[in-house]
């Protein structure tokens, strides 16, 4: 369903990063997307990676539901665009 | 599309004056988006210049290609540490956009299809040291390279020359943009390796 040339992969794309700020295996984490409402698991959405940083995308709206970045001493996230992110507890 | 791997098959930057610190040489043009290609129709494209008063002027793609445009060659610098030498473009440098304003804006938030932006201070957009362009090496510019048109300030890293520019908003104060908001230096000088707050 990607155009020839949209340069989005999926979520897995963005595990690594990812689970290293949240300290948890992130690809069954479940985003809904504040802007139409679709809930899918982290490894379905749209990543795109070639960038500064890293954006998140629904893939049922294309808006933005969330965004990272590393600097020389940081990790910038921004989950605006999202409503939830449901992480599975481990207790 | 080849993936881009640092330092394999770029030449090291080591001697060459035009490139700046940290970066690589690279020979092919790397595709960086921050979400999905936009294929804007030229009878459609508009681009709003909004003064720090409210009022707008609003170009349209006819009236774009009526100004007087330059071909000129430039290198340019990514953040992500690749630098393409000698790229020739052509477009209408952005001060005949703006010099008929008489503004008293200090900032520009340039915006875009898409949703992206970026900010630039007003004086690196005057005096020919940008240009919104739509031909890249004498031929139309490619969708994924921010055709139909696109801004080009070349002496600032490549994420403030944005893609699919649809308009400038003009401010007194200086509002982040897309990157400058989520870690990225708020100028982005590349020989000051600017890229991130506190460079
Ligand atoms: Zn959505």
């Amino acid at each position: 369903m990607n155009h020839p040339d949209d340069f989005a992969l999926d979520g897995n794309a963005v595990a690594g990063p990812l689970s290293e700020i949240f300290g948890v295996d992130v690809t069954s984490i479940r985003v809904t997307c504040e802007d139409c409402g679709a809930t899918a698991p982290l490894a379905r959405v749209a990543a795109y990676v070639r960038g500064p940083g890293s954006v998140l995308r629904c893939r049922s709206c294309t808006s933005v539901i969330g965004r990272f970045a590393r600097s020389r001493d940081s990790i910038w996230l921004d989950l605006r665009g999202s409503t939830s992110w449901q992480l599975r507890a481990t207790s | 599309m080849s993936v881009i791997s640092r330092g394999f098959g770029g030449r090291g930057s080591g001697s060459d004056p035009r490139v700046p610190p940290g970066q690589y040489v690279t020979d092919d043009f790397p595709v960086l988006s921050a979400g999905p290609t936009q294929y804007v129709d030229t009878e459609d494209w508009r681009f709003d210049i909004t003064d720090i008063d409210g009022s707008r002027t609003t170009l349209t793609w006819e009236r774009l290609m009526a100004l007087p445009s330059e071909e000129f060659t430039v290198d340019i610098h990514c953040v992500t540490k690749w630098s393409k030498l000698g790229t020739t473009w052509r477009g209408v440098p952005v001060s005949s956009l703006l010099d008929g304003l008489g503004t008293e804006a200090e900032y520009a938030l340039v915006h875009c299809y898409g949703g992206y932006s970026t900010n630039i201070p007003l004086e690196d957009l005057l005096d020919g040291k940008a240009w919104i362009v739509f031909e890249y090496d004498g031929g139309e510019l490619d969708p994924v390279h921010g055709g139909p048109a696109r801004l080009l300030v070349p002496h600032l890293y490549l994420w403030k020359s944005a893609k699919w520019v649809n308009g400038i908003e003009l401010r007194l104060d200086e509002q982040l943009g897309f990157w400058e908001s989520l870690g990225y230096h708020e100028y982005g000088d590349p020989w000051l390796e600017q890229r991130y707050i506190g460079d």
